[in-house]
């Protein structure tokens, strides 16, 4: 088995997109992880949904402490509070979200086509359904990266034609940062960017559904 | 002017069967507690309960009230994220007796930009809007399409529930309402959109000791107050009591704090 990334690593490569001043919405899961790896110098403003921008860090499970319900992110975990932080109701965050004003959202996914269409809040048969702001996100935010792992725990693809599993949004996703590798969705198509350590274009494209374009200057994901 | 009400059973006691509740639920923050409380107790049936989220969390009425103790009292949710208890039983291991009767709610389900912005087009007196947010999902199913400048929207219609549930830090007696940290929520949209808006507060103050700069509700959206008892249910205090017995369960404690960090700094 050849090596894969870790959350952490698919985290940090994902952040590396953040610019100074973005404003930026973490999913849960991977992209949560995100925070930990803003590029030095650059400051970026977090928002959640539930009301609040440029919050701080999530709090380490020593810090009880300084537990406060009046600071909680979306996925329901307590942060610290920061400097420069506003608040604001759940109508203006959406429209912020919706309105385009957010740079960056980072996202989960269970599925994504080489069209960029999203599928990340269901599966089929699912009795929930956490569409939750998702849909807001994936069309409303200026750039959306989805931070997954490549393939399914059974081995099945997860970058696909068509998404199998219920949509998220059409035609929304620009980047995809998994495991093994870094694409970024095109008018030509789906394009491999960046492979992980050690890993081929061929390697790749043999654990992905969708037609892959080798970028002329494919490289190893720098971190 | 009064509009403070003696006690949550008085402020609901006019809410008919087959109402519409609008109530913010997100986790802990800002949840009107009492109100929910004094809806169950009031008894009426054939609720169509208004709410960002549903279920989520696995834990007994007296840490947190969710609108889920209403569930025997409803026909109809609408909602953004559908955590059903069936799925919860499975996560936590929790055995459920709601996930039964959830089988039997009607549920209708759009995103949280959605619900807020059919609120708030109720709130301002719009006829509904377009929006391309759910166009290819299962959100478009039924609903009129119309492309604008080439892109694909669909049309939404306003919400305007017949009770807004509203839970809020500070009120003055004529109703302008503060609130704190994100227990703001959605809370000022329900008071906005409702066509009764009942407010639950820490404190209630004389007009003119909140700093008119700062208010975030005012007061032509509330029309009731009533005062949280001091600790009581739902306070501040309460629930800052209750979430840190909450985090001191151990399997609580990764989910809503952070444990990766010497891994991630690696």
């Amino acid at each position: 088995m050849k090596e894969r990334l870790s959350e952490e690593t698919i985290a940090l490569r994902a952040a590396k997109e953040f610019q100074d001043g973005d404003c930026v919405n973490l999913g849960v899961g991977i992209p949560n992880l995100c925070a930990l790896f803003v590029p030095e110098d650059r400051t970026v403003l977090f928002e959640a949904e539930n009301g609040v921008l440029g919050y701080g860090p999530i709090l380490l499970e020593d810090e009880v402490d300084k537990v406060d319900i009046r600071y909680v992110e979306a996925g329901a975990r307590f942060f610290a509070p920061q400097e420069g932080m506003s608040f604001f109701d759940m109508g203006i965050s959406f429209d912020m979200i919706r309105g385009g004003r957010l740079d960056i959202t980072v996202l989960g996914a269970f599925q994504v086509s080489e069209k960029g269409d999203l599928a990340n809040w269901g599966r089929p048969g699912d009795v929930s359904r956490t569409i939750g702001g998702g849909m807001d996100l994936a069309i409303g935010a200026k750039k959306v990266i989805v931070a997954m792992e490549h393939i399914t725990k059974d081995g099945k693809p997860r970058i696909l034609k068509e998404c199998t599993y219920p949509l998220t949004g059409r035609a929304c996703v620009n980047l995809i940062v998994t495991d093994i590798a870094v694409m970024e969705v095109t008018d030509r198509g789906l394009v491999l960017k960046e492979v992980a350590p050690g890993w081929t274009a061929e390697e790749v494209r043999a654990l992905t559904e969708a037609k892959l374009i080798v970028a002329e200057d494919l490289k190893e994901i720098e971190l | 002017m009064n509009k403070i009400w003696p006690s949550f059973d008085e402020a609901v006691a006019d809410i008919p069967n087959g109402a519409s509740v609008a109530i913010h639920f997100w986790g802990f923050p800002g949840v009107p507690q009492n109100l929910i409380r004094a809806l169950r107790d009031h008894g009426v049936k054939e609720l169509t309960v208004i709410s960002p989220t549903w279920g989520g969390l696995p834990v007994p009425e007296e840490v947190l009230t969710m609108p889920s103790i209403l569930l025997s009292q409803m026909k109809k949710l609408i909602c953004s994220y559908f955590a059903s208890a069936a799925r919860l039983a499975d996560m936590y291991g929790i055995p459920s007796e709601t996930a039964e009767l959830e089988k039997k709610l009607e549920v209708e389900y759009m995103s949280h930009g959605c619900l807020m912005a059919r609120l708030h087009a109720a709130a301002a007196g719009h006829g509904g809007f377009y929006t391309p947010v759910g166009v290819g999902t299962i959100v478009e199913e039924g609903k009129e399409k119309r492309v604008i400048d080439g892109r694909e929207y669909i049309l939404e219609m306003p919400l305007s529930p017949d009770f807004g549930f509203v839970r809020a830090h500070k009120a003055d007696k004529y109703g302008n309402l503060v609130y704190i940290g994100v227990c703001r929520g959605c809370n000022p949209v329900v008071a906005m959109a409702s066509k009764v808006t009942i407010a639950e507060v820490d404190e209630i103050v004389e007009p003119g000791e909140i700093d008119p700069e700062v208010i975030v509700t005012p007061a032509a959206f509330v029309d009731r107050i009533v005062q949280i008892p001091k600790g009581g249910l739902g306070s501040y205090e309460y629930a800052m009591e209750k979430v840190h017995e909450f985090l001191s369960i151990e399997w609580v404690r990764p989910i809503i704090l952070r444990t990766k960090r010497k891994e991630a700094e690696q």
